[in-house]
């Protein structure tokens, strides 16, 4: 236990004073909110107020740059020696990834609470009760917590920090396709279908129900999606680190 | 013994790296695995140090199996790899007391034995800025205090002063030179002939994942072919004269007579010269040095 807490302050320590990560973290959210609300959001329908309908879509399309650092700072790990001394160490070394995905955990918080205050600011108005506030925030939180298993099995396979940061690409595409910034009704048949079918729709779709307080249709949709994703990604990221020492 | 090792074998792909490694070293001792880059040294301190599977071949480390027993090899060792293994972000001190709490030491005793590490390896004054801000040296010095903060029976050192300016490698040598006289058995490989022969009691030439010579710095020497005498003589005639007495190898002036390093051969070397009439106007004995070891041993199919 001791073991964890250490490994998780050391990967808290170091993700603050990390600058690259601490700006990707809390300066993008703000600008791609920006950029969604007053630049594209004028010529989007969605019946709503644009800024009411986007800010689930910015903080789960921020949680993809989330788990690009997290996958870099791992592959960093492995790379330079840290996660080698660590493992030549009579202690739970596998804590060095819980360290990692407990900072990453608390970095998408700080952007989420940034997100939502950046956009009271721009006119978001939820009408959520504090219970579906509650289980809104649960709900991206096991997606996040999902997601970030998911980068550290990444960064441990990963070749390099640099080839880590290529989680990116297919973390940052998949919020666009999906309903996170416009409704798929808009969408060509065949794109349409991944969309609707893919684990973020369900997951934007129930946050912003909740938030707005209109009926929550794919509850359970998006929590069989993000604790599935959550079983399968730690279970992957345990199997991979065990499999450190066969290179 | 505290490190025995038989057989082992490893591959990557279709290349062998370590084919069939059997070393023994006994407690207290300094071994130096000395070889070209990808003779294999860094994959055999891998696999000693439970970090890779070997492919075949059985090592143990004080009795426990580096495979089945692994946490209790992992209690026993220490190791400081061939990259700093240091939190850049994170100080001198908060590296050290990061360990120690891993360590399971209270954070009382973390503290203590970081501020006596950092006092030991003189990085007092540097203990509290943040790592990325120190020099090579420094951090090789932070990297070895925190393979020592649980005192460890075997020290693992994959080159330690690789990439170290000469005056930084002379203090890391002197620190090692300290842990040997506590008592430590180190283990450490090293491309540099100077300090293997400087900090080993044995050194192992690897090569093509193979041992190619094993013994003392001294041993090795003599194994390559031993001294040679050189004798310099005012002309080219002289020498001639002294190559149809003694033998040898003649460049110009010089002659160049194979020994056994011996006082009584280089006498007589000289009695025989002053016998005939022969004056040498200069004579001087050449030990081979590592360097030439290391050429002679890894080199194919080079004249004797």
């Amino acid at each position: 236990m001791t073991g964890t807490l250490t490994m998780i302050g050391r990967s808290v320590r170091l993700s603050r004073r990390n600058l690259d990560t601490l700006l990707m973290s809390i300066l993008l959210p703000v600008m791609m909110m920006a950029l969604f609300v007053y630049v594209f959001g004028g010529a989007i329908a969605t019946g709503t107020s644009y800024v009411n309908y986007v800010v689930p879509g910015i903080i789960v399309l921020c949680t993809g740059y989330g788990a690009t650092s997290t996958a870099m700072s791992v592959a960093d790990d492995m790379k330079k020696g840290a996660v080698d001394r660590f493992r030549s160490m009579p202690i739970s070394s596998f804590a060095v990834l819980t360290g990692h995905v407990t900072a990453s955990v608390t970095r998408n918080a700080l952007a989420t609470a940034i997100v939502v205050l950046v956009a009271v600011g721009m006119g978001f108005r939820p009408s959520a009760t504090l219970l579906d506030w509650v289980l809104a925030m649960g709900l991206l939180l096991l997606y996040v917590l999902a997601l970030s298993w998911l980068a550290a099995g990444f960064g441990v396979i990963a070749r390099s920090v640099e080839s880590a940061s290529l989680l990116s690409f297919f973390m940052l595409f998949l919020p666009y396709l999906s309903s996170a910034f416009v409704p798929t009704a808009t969408m060509p048949a065949v794109l349409r279908a991944v969309s609707e079918h893919q684990p973020i729709t369900p997951i934007i779709e129930t946050v912003r129900a909740l938030l707005t307080s209109t009926p929550v249709t794919s509850g359970w949709l998006a929590l069989a999606w993000s604790g599935g994703l959550l079983v399968v990604a730690f279970l992957l990221a345990t199997w991979l680190f065990r499999r450190i020492n066969r290179r | 013994m505290i490190v025995e090792t038989d057989g082992l074998t490893k591959r990557y792909g279709s290349q062998t790296v370590l084919a069939g490694l059997d070393l023994k070293v006994t407690e207290g001792s300094v071994l130096a695995l000395l070889g070209p880059n990808g003779a294999g040294k860094t994959t055999a301190i891998r696999i000693l140090s439970t970090l890779t599977r070997p492919d075949g071949g059985t090592a143990r480390i004080a009795g426990f199996d580096v495979v089945r027993e692994a946490a209790k090899v992992r209690g026993v060792i220490s190791l400081t790899g061939q990259y700093a293994a240091v939190d850049e972000e994170q100080t001198g001190r908060e590296n050290l007391v990061m360990i120690a709490r891993l360590r399971r030491f209270t954070r009382p005793a973390s503290r203590a034995r970081a501020a006596e590490l950092l006092a030991r390896f003189d990085l007092v004054d540097a203990a509290d800025r943040r790592v990325r801000t120190y020099s090579g040296g420094m951090r090789r010095r932070l990297d070895l205090a925190m393979s020592l903060v649980a005192q460890p029976r075997l020290l693992f050192l994959d080159e330690p002063t690789t990439g170290l300016d000469p005056m930084s490698r002379t203090t890391m040598w002197d620190a090692i030179g300290e842990l040997v006289r506590e008592g430590v058995t180190i283990f450490l490989t090293t491309q540099y002939l100077e300090e293997a022969d400087r900090l080993a009691d044995r050194i192992v030439v690897l090569h093509n994942g193979d041992v190619v010579a094993d013994g003392t710095a001294d041993a090795l020497k003599n194994q390559v072919g031993g001294t040679r005498i050189d004798l310099d003589f005012a002309t080219a005639l002289e020498a001639g004269r002294a190559e149809a007495l003694l033998g040898g190898v003649r460049t110009e002036s010089r002659l160049s007579v194979p020994s056994d390093g011996s006082a009584t051969h280089l006498h007589r070397v000289l009695d025989d010269l002053l016998a005939a009439g022969v004056r040498a106007e200069r004579v001087s004995t050449h030990r081979p040095t590592l360097d030439d070891v290391f050429t002679g041993l890894t080199t194919p199919a080079v004249a004797a």
